[in-house]
């Protein structure tokens, strides 16, 4: 049935700055140019409608083509801000109903629609281009599609629920919706996501991005015309195990079982803490078993629903914090780093490297022993040929990426480096013997960076010439997985060393803090707290598996036993004693013994096979380490029952960790809550569903969190007395670390 | 003409004695039987008949080839023992693509402008009928560990390792190891970046059979030799020169990208057996022996660039290099023999010489290279038409420019050629004065 859709032309005639159109024959060709990044905003949307209403009613018009002129995206996704300016679910559901209407003319256009797809297809965008009637994509390594929404603790909402288990079959499209990975072109090709596939090209009589854009749009045009001639056929003939899929999937217990197994695998992995999973299997369910209207409507109510959640707040507060964080707020460095040198090639340093020399920066990696620098390389060797094997790259790529790697144990080619990270052994008076060796050898603009955890910067400078080109570069492990780099300048540290230090993280790849100079500096000086009150939780007999389920539980993705078998049972007593030393009795709690007890038993953690685990290689499964155990029965204390509740010790955990970090941003260490809540979450594993820290107090509130800690403080005193800030938060509630 | 000769004082003048070819065939067609070596043979044995030249005045042999025949990895010394060169005359076998055969002639000019030869014969030959097929890697390993197993036991086991999906074999491909791109799917992307539509693909490759058949016809393809195969007839001639119609063309599907790439069968050069010499001397020798050389062989150059993006290109930026080397015009060329390893590729190179955005974005030049005329260009049909046996097609460059600057009384020719790897060479050869 064909339905006219009858204009009611808008008297003012305005100029579109969003959207325009060309016709091509008998093709409209639409093309997408938000003057910023092409987004469904409301003027996008509203210019997208007029023009397809302008299409629908030529005459002349017998297919169309919707393109983006942004060389770098189709459409990048919903407008965020659209979002966040509603203040009730209603407001949010409505939005999510205009976009299921407009997609449904879009879907049932009566002339075909080609989405041509260059660069990234996400959320709002993907579910605009799943309603047409055809899609084509380039291969570029910019097109990506997926729906990302649940990373922000949201829902496909403007039908992706509904259409997307239809195209691609329920076990694609729950992978797809509920993990809300990226697709890559020729995996979307085969799972039938896009119809047909288009090749980059390279330079010709125009740039290449420019070029390939308008092949795109030749090879589309192309199609729509074949697709309105029904020379290109709609649907597709499907293939033999697509039609034995289709087939179980028609029987209701079959659905169901999935609809089980989802929901059992969502909850496992959020532990119940983040809503947006769960409701998206409600909504696919109600559109499969209830029908269409059911389905929509589920889905605009749950979009609603999930945008008004502290989760969906949270996490979309990370999504902005990870964008500031990867812009360097120091500007431009004088001199861009070529040449990097990195000192240890132990597990930091062969790391360091790897991330380096696949961004096309030339690498000496030295070590003071064969033995070590070839495990180093091996290890740069391993980080790149595994990708190859997930076909991120090629192994030619890879040949030459490790081009640019030179191992060697001399400091041979230092005078030509722009800059030294150092990563050897956290002890410093060996950092001061490779500072000044170091400093021997390199040229005057090179600087020193030294990858340390806690190790106060300013006494490693201490021994330097020129303290200004020092600066402190804390990467996680391991550094080609952990996101987070925690860049540390001490006050002689120049602006343009820092600059330099920022550039170099962004080019790793990195989410860069900057924080000030002290003991433990912002991450490890949050960590250590809470590693402490774990320890003691410990010896009050609480068993290491319960630890991690009760830490894992509020929503940390690593428990705290296994955290601390991760950092290394020596780098905890390591840094326990440092900070200790420093900080003293507020940093007690566990006794320092007991990991001492253990690192003289050689249960180190992870590395050592054993900690408070027993690992062994091969074997997912892990004990608990029995012998660790008994050495815990020799430092045993007797819990409180007042402040032992299974919720209690988990407060006492958070408290410490959110206080420390409170009194960082109070200290200066931090230079704003965003930092903090970026570092805590990248760095730590603090609850991307609280949204870090300072979130946490916004949405708990910092009165709630006082009267906690002055529950524990009674207990345990000054480990637990809130810090003056956190103070000021709780007697006025108007005060938000984030607006 | 901006210079009357490109003969310089002091240096030696190297002159192409003769050139010859076998017949190019579609692979898997009369040739099929043979080996490379053999059609290498052939190729040498005709130059020696068409020059009657001492087998023992040639100081050194050099032969290009690029899929190799692991039995005959030197294929220029098998080649040259059975064609009954003296034992104590050395052959080097060199390998560069579809200019491999460039490289053999360029390989013998150093030796001679070096005073280290006087007489060197170079060449190249292809043979697809038949390639390296090889066991997986898999395979490979277990058979060889085979070698070594002592025991019963010992291979049992290994025999007992074997799985089915070892025994897949590993086919050669015509695909860049770098990028995984084969030769094909780059043409049809190279074509569309440049705008070439199907139709000027096409166009070109009728225009190459056209011509060539013509050139065939009247008997103006004077290097190929008669070659009696072993069981089977005397070849006299080329046999993939196939004119067809437009319209028959157009009903071809794309061979590459699909369903709208533009790059054909009809519109590439199809799949080769052949093999090709030539006779280079210095001209103090060639005159001495009584010789009346063909041609001069002057500067050359080789270049290379993004093996991605601009494999094919080669002849964009050899041909201004190599000008300007010689001090010459694009103006004073008379001759030009492009190798067509895709329609699509020749009008891409043409389009890239005739845009200054490319010339000013890509290749560093002010202006433009400007394309040749197409009335000088590859007026005697080219790789489309004639045939592309890889290493075997440089030396029918050179001499058909030679000879066409017989025919047409022109003073200048020039080369040029894409290759694999991204690469590329050009060469200026004079016309010997007649």
């Amino acid at each position: 049935i064909f339905v006219f859709f009858i204009i009611s032309v808008i008297s003012c005639i305005h100029s579109r700055t969003h959207v325009n159109y060309e016709i091509k024959g008998d093709v409209a060709v639409i093309r997408m140019n938000d003057p910023s990044v092409n987004t469904l905003s409301v003027q996008m949307q509203r210019e997208m409608t007029e023009v397809m209403d302008e299409v629908w009613g030529n005459s002349a018009v017998q297919s169309v083509v919707l393109i983006s002129s942004k060389p770098g995206s189709f459409i990048a996704g919903a407008d965020l801000n659209m979002i966040q300016a509603c203040t009730t679910a209603e407001e949010v559901t409505l939005l999510s109903q205009e976009g299921q209407k407009m997609f449904e003319k879009i879907e049932k256009s009566p002339k075909p629609i080609v989405a041509a797809i260059n660069g990234s297809c996400l959320g709002g965008g993907l579910e605009f281009a799943i309603a047409c009637q055809y899609r084509i994509a380039t291969k570029s390594k910019k097109t990506v599609l997926g729906c990302p929404e649940v990373m922000l603790g949201l829902l496909p909402g403007a039908g992706g629920t509904q259409r997307l288990p239809k195209m691609l079959g329920l076990p694609s499209a729950f992978d797809m919706v509920l993990t809300g990975r990226s697709i890559r072109p020729d995996k979307a090709k085969k799972m039938g996501l896009v119809h047909q596939l288009v090749d980059t090209l390279g330079p010709g009589l125009k740039s290449p991005e420019e070029r390939t854009i308008e092949y795109l749009e030749e090879v589309a045009v192309e199609a729509a015309r074949g697709l309105a001639k029904k020379q290109i056929p709609l649907t597709k003939e499907k293939g033999l195990m697509q039609k034995i899929q289709d087939h179980v999937m028609s029987y209701p217990f079959v659905r169901q079982q999935i609809y089980n197994t989802v929901q059992k695998k969502v909850m496992k992995q959020t532990k119940g803490l983040y809503p947006a999973p769960l409701k998206i299997i409600e909504c696919v369910k109600a559109g499969l078993e209830q029908g269409p209207t059911a389905g929509y409507l589920a889905e605009s109510q749950n979009f609603g629903k999930l945008a008004m959640t502290p989760e969906s707040k949270a996490l979309i507060g990370l999504y902005h914090g990870q964008v500031t964080c990867k812009k360097n707020r120091f500007g431009t460095p004088e001199k861009e780093v070529k040449a990097l040198a990195v000192l240890g090639a132990g597990l930091m340093g062969a790391g360091i490297a790897q991330v380096s020399v696949d961004k096309g920066i030339h690498t000496i990696l030295k070590d003071t022993t064969l033995e070590g620098l070839s495990r180093g390389e091996q290890q740069v060797y391993k980080g790149l040929n595994d990708k190859t094997k997930k076909k991120s790259i090629t192994t030619f790529e890879r040949d030459s990426f490790l081009s640019n790697l030179t191992g060697q144990l001399d400091y041979n080619g230092f005078n030509k480096a722009d800059m030294v990270i150092e990563a050897v052994f956290e002890d410093l008076s060996i950092k001061h013997k490779v500072l000044k060796e170091v400093e021997a050898v390199i040229p005057p603009h090179c600087i020193f960076a030294t990858n340390t955890s806690a190790l106060p910067i300013k006494d490693i400078a201490a021994v330097s010439k020129r303290p200004e080109k020092v600066i402190g570069m804390h990467y996680f492990s391991p550094v080609d997985k952990m996101q987070l780099l925690e860049i540390i300048t001490t006050d002689k540290t120049s602006k343009d060393t820092t600059a330099s230090a920022v550039a170099v993280g962004l080019k790793q790849g990195k989410v860069i803090i900057v924080v000030g100079d002290g003991p433990g500096f912002y991450t490890t000086r949050c960590l250590a707290p809470m590693l402490a009150e774990a320890v003691r939780v410990l010896q009050e007999g609480v068993d290491p598996k319960k630890l991690d389920s009760l830490t894992t539980g509020f929503g940390f993705p690593v428990g705290a036993a296994t955290l601390a078998d991760e950092v290394g049972i020596d780098v905890a007593a390591h840094v326990a004693e440092d900070l200790g030393k420093a900080f003293g009795s507020r940093f007690g709690g566990g006794n320092i013994e007991f990991l001492k007890s253990m690192v003289d038993k050689g249960f180190k953690g992870r590395k050592s096979g054993k900690g408070c685990y027993i690992y062994q290689p091969g074997l997912k499964r892990r004990d608990v380490n029995t012998e660790a155990l008994e050495i815990l029965e020799s430092y045993k204390l007797t819990p409180n029952a007042a402040i032992s509740s299974d919720s209690d010790i988990q407060y006492r955990l958070v408290s410490r960790f959110v206080n420390e970090a409170v009194l960082c941003l109070q200290e200066g260490i931090l230079a704003n809550p965003v930092e903090g809540d970026i570092g805590a979450v990248f760095g730590l594993g603090f609850p991307p569903c609280l949204g870090g820290p300072f979130r946490f107090v916004d949405s708990f509130g910092a009165d709630k969190l006082v009267e906690k800690m002055r529950k524990f403080e009674e207990v345990f005193g000054n480990q637990f007395t809130p810090c003056q800030l956190l103070l000021d938060h709780a007697k006025d509630p108007s005060k938000k670390f984030h607006k | 003409k901006s210079k009357k000769t490109l003969a310089k004082p002091g240096v030696k003048n190297i002159v192409l004695v003769d050139g010859v070819r076998t017949p190019f065939l579609q692979s898997g067609t009369i040739y099929a039987d043979l080996m490379p070596h053999d059609l290498a043979r052939a190729a040498l044995q005709g130059l020696l008949n068409r020059t009657g030249l001492p087998k023992d005045a040639v100081d050194y042999i050099v032969y290009g080839t690029v899929i190799q025949e692991v039995k005959t990895s030197n294929v220029a010394r098998e080649a040259a023992l059975g064609a009954g060169f003296s034992d104590k005359t050395p052959a080097h076998t060199v390998t560069m693509a579809c200019i491999s055969s460039n490289q053999a002639m360029t390989t013998a000019v150093g030796l001679i402008a070096a005073g280290q030869c006087d007489a060197v014969v170079a060449g190249g030959v292809e043979f697809m009928s038949d390639v390296p097929i090889r066991h997986s890697r898999r395979m490979r390993k277990t058979m060889l560990s085979l070698n070594k197993a002592k025991t019963l036991g010992a291979r049992l086991s290994l025999l007992g390792s074997i799985r089915l999906a070892h025994l897949a074999p590993e086919l050669p491909a015509v695909a860049e190891f770098s990028t995984a791109e084969t030769m094909g799917h780059s043409a049809d992307r190279l074509a569309a970046a440049f705008g070439v539509s199907r139709l000027e693909q096409d166009e070109f490759a009728l225009r190459s059979h056209t011509l060539a058949k013509k050139a065939q016809d009247s008997g103006l393809l004077s290097d190929v030799i008669s070659f009696k195969v072993p069981g089977k007839d005397i070849v006299s001639k080329d046999n993939g020169i196939r004119p067809s119609t437009m319209e028959q063309m157009a009903k071809l599907k794309p061979a590459f990208i699909k369903p709208h790439g533009t790059v054909t069968a009809a519109n590439s050069s199809f799949l080769t057996d052949g093999a090709s010499a030539v006779l280079i001397m210095s001209e103090e020798k060639a005159l001495a022996m009584g010789y009346k050389p063909k041609a001069y062989l002057r500067d050359f150059v080789y270049v290379s660039q993004d093996p991605k993006d601009q494999l094919l290109l080669g002849p964009t930026y050899a041909t201004p290099k190599v000008l300007e080397k010689s001090g010459l015009t694009l103006n004073d060329i008379d001759v030009f023999e492009f190798h067509e390893a895709f329609a699509g590729q020749i009008m891409a190179n043409l389009k890239a010489m005739e845009s200054d955005w490319f010339a000013q974005t890509y290749m560093g030049r002010k202006t433009k290279v400007g394309a040749p005329p197409m009335e000088k260009f590859n007026s005697w049909g080219g790789s489309l038409s004639l045939g592309h046996p890889f290493a075997a097609t440089g030396c029918r460059l050179v001499t058909t420019v030679a000879h066409r600057l017989q025919k047409e009384g022109g003073q200048y020719g020039l080369v040029a050629a894409c290759a694999a790897g991204g690469q590329g060479h050009a060469m200026v050869i004079e016309a010997y004065p007649q």
